[in-house]
């Protein structure tokens, strides 16, 4: 019976106290620079997009919202199309922990509310930002063995010139 | 003439009720809120004073579903029952010496409690009407609450009565000239307070409700403005019991240098907020607990309260 007084007063106390919430659209709440929202693609530092359909996001999203379909342009590949549907991504970040080429990430930016369904399918044009986003210096055919116009096979960093696996030298 | 005054003085004290008891859910919500360390509804109007409104636009334009296995009449009737009765109890709490429907009547605390009473029936027959598990369950619930807490709410008003050998509320509101009951009656304030948050099956004794286990209980099957009727029904009866304490036990409208109409609305709005304090602050107890508490400590604090009032009178009464 006492500590149900006690619960009382304790709770009336609460009327003095600061509010923990902020009026949400004059005052927006700080956002962490890792806050899981809308999805982006990025390019890397020299402007090319990134991601090189390797399907890895697709398979990994457990909602299965992202679609997308390979195509090549002189050896490195491209997503002809990349479908993200926001009205079922669940914002889980697994897409960007399966991607290897950093080009998939997620954003703190949260306000992407549609009055329409339709409209919360992005497609590539939508996605596609100008920048790096969150790696300034990353770009994966820099550093992965592929030819590529402008880097032959072993021109990569931190990469050996290729064997010769038919010759006799050690 | 006198006919005349009397509709005048029934209509304005329906609608201050009606508009006190919407307006009540934006008070109830806002300091909630505080409670919680947030804001509460703050858009609609200024400091969201028009959110009541809002609500009973929307409600208004819902969807008024009656489900199709249900026992159609009854589960119109029954929403209209419980707002009926609680209005009706308002007919007898005197707002001042002379401003009351029905301030002097002479069993106006018995008026009051077969009111509150036949409340009951509109939440059985809602549960029973709905045709609905659950909504039977919350409607039981409800019965059995009753039955435990109405034998001692009227237990609880003895000791008063027979301080101001009166049933009629002004008389005891006039008797407390010297002194509040709640002094003398302590007890009896206690558990009238505990009854009435049962009677109006608010929180921390809402079983009948129980949202996290029964849906919402007794009203599951409602919605528009059947379900709006329920929930004003509910405030309304808020305000009810809390008028009945301020009457009983606060001394109503007595108080010294401001206006008596004051008195009482500023010692009932007091009340409420206490109302709303306890849902606040208190879980809501499991189901046999409520009913041991009321068989088993209430009630024999009632009687307790009834013979120790009674042999103090006589004592001390100045013809004994
Ligand atoms: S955040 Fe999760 S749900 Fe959304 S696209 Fe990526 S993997 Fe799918
Ligand atoms: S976004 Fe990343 S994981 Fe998805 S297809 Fe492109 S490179 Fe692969």
């Amino acid at each position: 019976m006492l500590s149900n007084v006690r619960t009382l007063w304790l709770t009336f106390l609460h009327l003095f106290h600061r509010s923990e919430t902020v009026g949400y659209p004059e005052t927006k709440p700080y956002m962490a620079p890792r806050y899981r929202a809308r999805i982006i693609l990025s390019r890397d530092p020299d402007g090319a997009e990134r991601c090189v359909s390797c399907n890895l996001c697709a398979a990994v999203c457990p909602v299965d919202c992202i679609s997308l379909q390979k195509t090549e342009d002189q050896g490195r590949w491209y997503p002809e199309y990349f479908r993200i549907n926001f009205s079922r991504c669940i914002f889980c970040g697994l897409c960007e922990e399966a991607c290897p080429t950093y080009a998939i990430q997620l954003t703190p930016d949260y306000e992407m509310s549609e009055y329409e369904r339709p409209n919360l399918v992005y497609e590539k044009e939508d996605l596609l930002i100008s920048g790096t986003g969150k790696y300034p210096d990353y770009n994966f055919y820099r550093v992965a063995g592929m030819a590529v116009p402008g880097k032959d096979k072993g021109e990569a960093e931190r990469e050996d010139p290729p064997v010769d696996i038919h010759g006799l030298l050690p | 003439m006198t006919l005349g005054f009397g509709i005048l003085e029934i209509v304005v004290s329906l609608a201050a009720m009606l508009s006190a008891a919407a307006g009540l859910t934006w008070v109830e919500r806002r300091l909630l809120g505080f409670w919680q360390d947030r804001a509460g509804p703050n858009r609609v109007g200024p400091f969201g004073t028009l959110q009541a409104v809002a609500d009973g636009v929307k409600l208004l334009f819902k969807q008024d579903w009656i489900p199709p296995f249900a026992d159609r009449g009854v589960f119109i009737l029954a929403p209209a029952a419980g707002m009926a009765t609680v209005l009706l109890g308002f007919a007898v709490i005197p707002v001042t010496a002379g401003w009351s429907v029905a301030g002097h009547l002479n069993v106006g605390i018995l008026f009051f409690l077969a009111m509150t009473s036949l409340g009951v029936y509109s939440v059985v027959l809602g549960g029973w009407a709905s045709n609905n598990k659950f909504a039977l369950l919350g409607g039981m619930r409800a019965a059995a609450q009753m039955v435990s807490y109405e034998v001692f709410m009227g237990l609880s008003l003895l000791g008063t009565v027979m301080l101001a050998h009166s049933f009629s509320l002004v008389d005891i509101v006039m008797a407390q000239g010297r002194m509040w009951f709640i002094v003398p009656q302590f007890l009896g304030f206690v558990t009238f307070l505990l009854a009435g948050i049962a009677e109006t099956h608010r929180l921390p004794f809402d079983l009948p409700e129980g949202e996290n286990e029964l849906g919402a209980g007794f009203h599951t099957e409602y919605s528009g403005m059947k379900f709006g009727m329920f929930f004003i029904a509910e405030y309304a009866g808020i305000v009810l019991i809390a008028s009945m304490i301020t009457t009983l036990f606060l001394g109503g409208w007595l108080g010294p240098v401001l206006p008596p109409v004051v008195w009482f609305l500023l010692k009932t709005g007091l009340t409420i907020c206490f109302f709303i304090l306890l849902r606040a602050a208190l879980p809501r107890p499991r189901y046999d607990q409520l009913m041991m508490f009321g068989w088993k400590v209430l009630l024999p604090v009632c009687l307790l309260n009834v013979a120790v009032t009674g042999a103090a009178i006589l004592l001390f009464s100045p013809t004994g």
